[in-house]
């Protein structure tokens, strides 16, 4: 793989995140009554500066912030190939009734989303669940689409975008990966 | 991040479950990992993962043992899986069908998993050696249980938080005992110091090769636990000589009331069930709280869901 464009550096996420928060806010009037889960790895860091910023615009304190492991809800299982580690999936307040922003760093197939709205639903009843996603790269497998989105990037099957964040990765930026020829394998 | 690739995967698993002594430290720790996943589903309003939705997990008994049994079965159907119990007295082995034919027939069904009891030693292996099908021991005669080493396992890590370094003490019937070995192995490759206690005729020869540590006092080896895993004492053992009564075992080797009295406040007691209460173990020690005993229960179905999810990937793969 090698790097073929930065698509995102670290002010342009910054901006992306804020006015994220702000179309979250205009689309929930009751800020009290939301809260944010993100799709781990990089969804919980991203959903954590969402809630961050919505609680900065709005003055009051952050709405809860959960993780959420879709590992076990994954309709990939019988594909040939090692299998993902497990996470725990941390959400300390009850679902039910609430407006949930669902945050994940990538959209792609949606896949992903499928799986986490089945793991959601497994732990109660949202009022409302909307999708927040920093890159929506297109290529969709399943009639999803995001309701906040970071930047969409039309992207061919061969690339790999990388979102990497300070809290995992140690920096902010996003990049497009192309394989070289010859080269075998998933990314 | 590609979307569906959620972090770093495992990369080698091996096909069958067979004993903890084939299993490396890096295996048993992500079983150990997994299974703290798998148990927050017991905390949630939908005690369910799909994961493996349309597999079908066959326990083949050919020794009772509803504990372990239900174990397995609610484990597996917690992760969605079809589940068929066959117990042997009901099945076509009294009629002389062989156990490898057996095994061929719940391949020939449609068998993903075969979970299986044997009073001989190596039962699970050969059966692995013959079917495609996927083999998970769940005791074979004097051998090993690894599901129960690991959740052994997972219990003292969850309650001491840590297993490396450990003074971990066997006490009772190490020489019949698969728990006993399964542990022995997982606890040693995980870094703890194991130990032994128990009657003289109740004692492999060759323990030494285990790296494993023997007390002859069961009063000085608690003194140096930290941990005391309790094994059962089967009556029959009595009449075959072995022990001269079950009284005089409660008086050198039982975990009593009085000796629970002089142990220390953070010491964790552990015993695989069923107990023979007054013998090996006091009803109050049961139910003190440095016992986990209830939690190892619960422990073992979430250890048993991620050791089925562990094993789901890789179709196609022969041998």
């Amino acid at each position: 793989m090698r790097a073929k464009a930065e698509i995102m550096d670290a002010q342009e996420m910054r901006r992306a995140l804020s006015r994220m928060a702000h179309e979250i806010l205009e689309q929930n009037p009751d800020p009290g009554s939301l809260a944010f889960i993100g799709v781990h790895r990089r969804g919980v860091p991203l959903a954590g500066r969402l809630a961050q910023q919505v609680a900065a615009i709005e003055g009051r304190p952050a709405p809860p912030v959960g993780a959420l492991d879709i590992t076990l809800y994954r309709d990939d299982l019988t594909a040939v190939g090692p299998l993902p580690v497990v996470r725990r999936t941390e959400i300390d307040f009850d679902v039910s009734g609430r407006s949930l922003v669902l945050v994940d760093d990538v959209l792609y197939t949606g896949r992903t989303v499928r799986a986490a709205l089945d793991a959601i639903i497994d732990l109660g009843r949202p009022a409302r669940i909307q999708l927040a996603v920093l890159v929506d790269r297109g290529h969709r497998e399943l009639p999803i689409r995001a309701d906040f989105v970071g930047k969409v990037v039309p992207t061919a099957r061969r690339e790999h975008v990388e979102v990497r964040l300070t809290e995992v990765d140690g920096e902010d930026r996003v990049v497009i990966l192309e394989r070289i020829e010859g080269e075998g394998g998933r990314p | 991040m590609r979307a569906g690739d959620r972090g770093e995967a495992r990369s080698t698993w091996p096909r069958h479950l067979l004993g903890l002594a084939d299993l490396g430290p890096d295996a048993i720790e992500q079983i150990l990992e997994t299974a703290d996943a798998m148990r927050q589903v017991f905390d949630r309003p939908v005690k369910k993962f799909p994961t493996l939705r349309g597999r079908v997990v066959v326990n083949l008994f050919y020794e009772p043992s509803t504990r372990t049994r239900t174990s397995f079965e609610l484990a597996a159907k917690a992760l969605s899986a079809d589940v068929v119990n066959v117990a042997v007295a009901q099945s076509s082995v009294v009629k002389g069908e062989s156990l490898v034919d057996t095994a061929r027939t719940y391949q020939a069904l449609g068998t993903d998993y075969l979970v299986v009891r044997h009073a001989s030693a190596g039962v699970p292996h050969l059966l692995a050696r013959t079917v495609q099908v996927r083999v998970l021991n769940a005791g074979d005669g004097a051998h090993e249980h690894p599901t129960q080493g690991l959740l052994d396992l997972y219990t003292i890590r969850r309650r001491k938080g840590r297993i490396s370094g450990l003074n971990v003490l066997i006490v009772g019937d190490v020489l019949h005992s698969r728990v006993a070995r399964s542990d022995i192995w997982g606890l040693r490759k995980l870094g703890a110091h194991v130990a032994v206690a128990g009657p003289s005729t109740l004692m492999p020869v060759g323990l030494e090769t285990l790296g494993v540590r023997r007390f002859d006092r069961l009063d000085e080896a608690l003194e140096w636990a930290e941990v005391i895993n309790v094994l059962r004492i089967q009556r029959e053992r009595m009449q075959r000589g072995y022990l001269p009564s079950l009284r005089e075992y409660r008086l050198r080797w039982g975990l009593t009331d009085e000796r629970l009295r002089r142990l220390p406040e953070d010491v964790l007691i552990m015993h695989p069930g069923p107990a023979n209460v007054g013998v090996e173990i006091d009803e109050a020690v049961l139910v003190d709280g440095r016992s986990a005993v209830a939690e190892q229960v619960t422990n073992g179905v979430a250890v048993r869901m991620a050791v089925l999810y562990l094993m789901a990937g890789r179709e196609g793969e022969a041998g």
